[in-house]
């Protein structure tokens, strides 16, 4: 027996999706031995997830709830995906944008609801862009790897809402707990049915809608795509990726940093330690799994909402850690370029010739 | 003698940085680039400390290190190079991999205490001026790293293995018409690459801060994977820019316990910021060829695709 490698011509899409859900349930199937070596039923641990965040109204609106950083952070890192720019800084720029909209919610002293809704989101869209836009002014100009800056500029982002809290915007009647004082009602977005939805869900699907039609009906989405996909041509073509690269890598920052105001704004209320358990890096995955559309993004958020509110009930149910979610997470980008191979290339055995 | 400690202190908290660079190097010289590099520190680091601990070896722990590390760098190897998957991605899955997993198997290792490597001083060296305690009157850890340092530097410009695997990170093609597998020598490449990352994790469990911690790689890993291209993909230079950062963290820790106004969070920010900088200053002298990266890094090698 001998066996060949041969490129397939051009892929199907059917076998592409069929691939895709295929390497989800394997990397189901892989973490359920992890947990079982953990000392963890899988099978029943699987369905704590799915009830705990699906069964309910209560647990679909605490889903939602998960969603909705999501949305912003996974279309903020599938926008800059399309012009193969990584932006893995989305954690970050998610924590300089509610650090942007809590200086608004504290010092500004506006009293009219839409007004400080407004400007909040601004600032924090503002903060975000500017937090991204380093990275993308960086890659633009000087040609520096924008992989390791936005990483390194999280660590950074996550020290100084820590220096904020546990300093100058302490709330001085807090008890000494690292968080600022609770947002006056005028900077609090509406909830919805007696649960923590908020209007931020909304937010985000708008934005995706948004995003869909910018990338799909626009030159400047055109643009985006060229750009990405053949850069050389792109010039040639009188495109100007520098500005390109620079203009993406803010926007995209400013749409995770809108994660920041809605998080602040829609569900905290005021700024504290941890507001974000990392839906910077499930953006990851969420682009990737997307295959870069803002409609693709909207469902895999939801998925990934789902697996974030399962990850908090099994850390409560059997005191599994909430980063286990994240080597859930590995697994399945894994099996997924793993999967990869297997659409690109086909695999063919033969007898070998007597 | 401040001098002395400052020293002493930079070259402990550079190791595991030293180790992590290491690797990262052998792995991009290859011309794989690995992003699990955090993820791997971890996984070597909770093998290290439950391995050290259940057989009361630390020689055992960090052979554990090695192998855990080296086995996790392989699935990064068998996808980007076997399957030719997307690097980048691959990379930050396993640094998600390594985070998660060792979150869901250190928990019984939290709050265990371990006699971790102590020092051994070598005769006449040790007693040098200034240099003599930090360099000399180390754990066999920092010793290891001076080793390998000097051994990956012979390996790469004075044996056939070495010119075989500069070249297939190079210019693939041209190496795979020499008859060296290209794939052979980078799935070696980041595999071994990737336990010498695993050895730097199990430094900062087993003698840089005897225990286990989640996520106790803090961005060192990162902080890594951007020495690389200060490096220049050179080892010697792995080292001056490890203890670069070596010597800011022992500064900022004397700061700290000096009792400054400063905020720690702010001194805590300083390591990050200095790799920024360092990063764009590297990458300046890369654009004008002071220093030049593998040329066929990041790269999946496909026969079929051969110009």
């Amino acid at each position: 027996m001998i066996f060949a490698i041969e490129k397939r011509g051009a892929p199907s899409k059917t076998f592409a999706f069929t691939a895709t859900v295929l390497s989800v349930l394997v990397a189901l199937a892989v973490a359920g031995l992890l947990l079982l070596a953990a000392g963890v039923n899988p099978l029943a641990a699987y369905r704590d997830i799915v009830v705990e965040s699906l069964g309910s109204l209560y647990g679909l609106s605490e889903t939602l709830v998960k969603t909705t950083p999501l949305l912003f952070t996974g279309l903020a890192v599938s926008l800059a995906f399309r012009m193969q720019i990584w932006n893995i800084g989305a954690e970050g720029q998610l924590y300089m944008g509610a650090c942007g909209a809590s200086y608004i919610a504290l010092f500004s002293g506006i009293e009219n609801h839409l007004l400080m809704i407004t400007t909040m989101f601004l600032a924090a869209a503002l903060f975000g862009g500017c937090w991204g836009g380093v990275a993308g002014f960086l890659r633009a100009r000087l040609r520096v790897n924008e992989v390791i800056v936005t990483l390194l500029m999280n660590y950074i982002a996550i020290l100084w809402v820590d220096y904020l809290i546990y300093g100058p915007w302490r709330d001085p009647k807090g008890f000494n707990f690292p968080l600022t004082a609770q947002f006056s009602e005028a900077a609090r977005l509406s909830e919805y049915f007696d649960t923590r939805l908020h209007s931020g869900f909304f937010l985000g699907l708008l934005l995706a809608l948004l995003l869909y039609v910018f990338m799909e009906r626009t030159i400047w989405g055109y643009e985006i795509k060229v750009i990405g996909s053949n850069p050389a041509a792109a010039r040639y073509a009188g495109m100007k990726t520098g500005a390109a690269i620079f203009l993406v890598m803010f926007l995209s920052g400013a749409i995770a940093g809108i994660a920041g105001f809605s998080e602040v704004a829609g569900l905290q209320n005021r700024l504290q330690h941890g507001i974000s358990p990392g839906y910077g890096y499930t953006a990851i995955i969420i682009a990737w799994l997307a295959k870069r559309s803002a409609i693709g993004v909207v469902i895999v958020s939801f998925l990934m909402g789902v697996l974030l509110v399962g990850g908090d009930s099994l850390q409560l149910i059997w005191q599994l850690p909430v980063a286990f979610v994240y080597a859930f997470q590995g697994l399945i980008l894994f099996f997924l370029l793993g999967s990869d191979f297997f659409v690109r290339y086909r695999v063919r055995f033969r007898r070998k010739a007597a | 003698m401040i001098v002395e400690i400052l020293l002493d202190a930079t070259v402990r908290a550079g190791t595991p940085i030293l180790f992590a660079t290491l690797g990262a190097i052998i792995n991009e010289r290859a011309g794989i680039i690995n992003l699990g590099i955090e993820g791997l520190m971890l996984i070597g680091a909770l093998a290290g400390f439950t391995a050290a601990h259940l057989s009361g070896s630390l020689a055992v722990g960090v052979l554990a290190a090695f192998t855990a590390a080296l086995m996790a760098g392989a699935i990064h190897g068998f996808i980007t190079v076997q399957l030719r998957g997307n690097q980048i991605v691959s990379g930050l899955a396993l640094t998600m991999f390594g985070i998660g997993i060792t979150a869901l198997f250190g928990r019984s290792m939290v709050g265990i205490r371990l006699d971790g490597f102590t020092r051994l001083a070598i005769p006449g060296l040790s007693e040098l001026p200034i240099v003599g305690k930090a360099f000399f009157n180390q754990d066999p850890l920092i010793y290891l790293s001076f080793l390998l340092t000097v051994l990956i530097w012979v390996f790469f410009y004075r044996s056939r293995w070495g010119l075989a695997l500069r070249s297939v990170g190079e210019n693939p093609a041209a190496a795979d018409t020499c008859g060296i597998s290209v794939s052979l020598y980078r799935f070696c490449a980041v595999a071994v690459g990737s336990g010498i990352v695993g050895i730097g994790g199990a430094y900062l469990s087993l003698a840089y801060t005897p225990l286990w911690m989640e996520n106790m790689s803090a961005g060192r890993g990162w902080i890594a994977v951007a020495l690389v291209i200060f490096a220049s993909w050179s080892s010697g230079r792995a080292m001056l820019g490890a203890y670069l950062f070596g010597g800011l963290t022992a500064l900022q820790l004397r700061f700290q316990a000096m009792g400054t106004e400063i905020s720690a969070h702010i001194l805590q920010m300083l390591p990050y910021v200095f790799t920024i900088v360092v990063l764009v200053i590297s990458t300046i002298r890369l654009e004008k060829g002071a220093s030049q990266q593998p040329a066929g890094l990041g790269e999946a090698y496909d026969r079929e695709d051969r110009k």
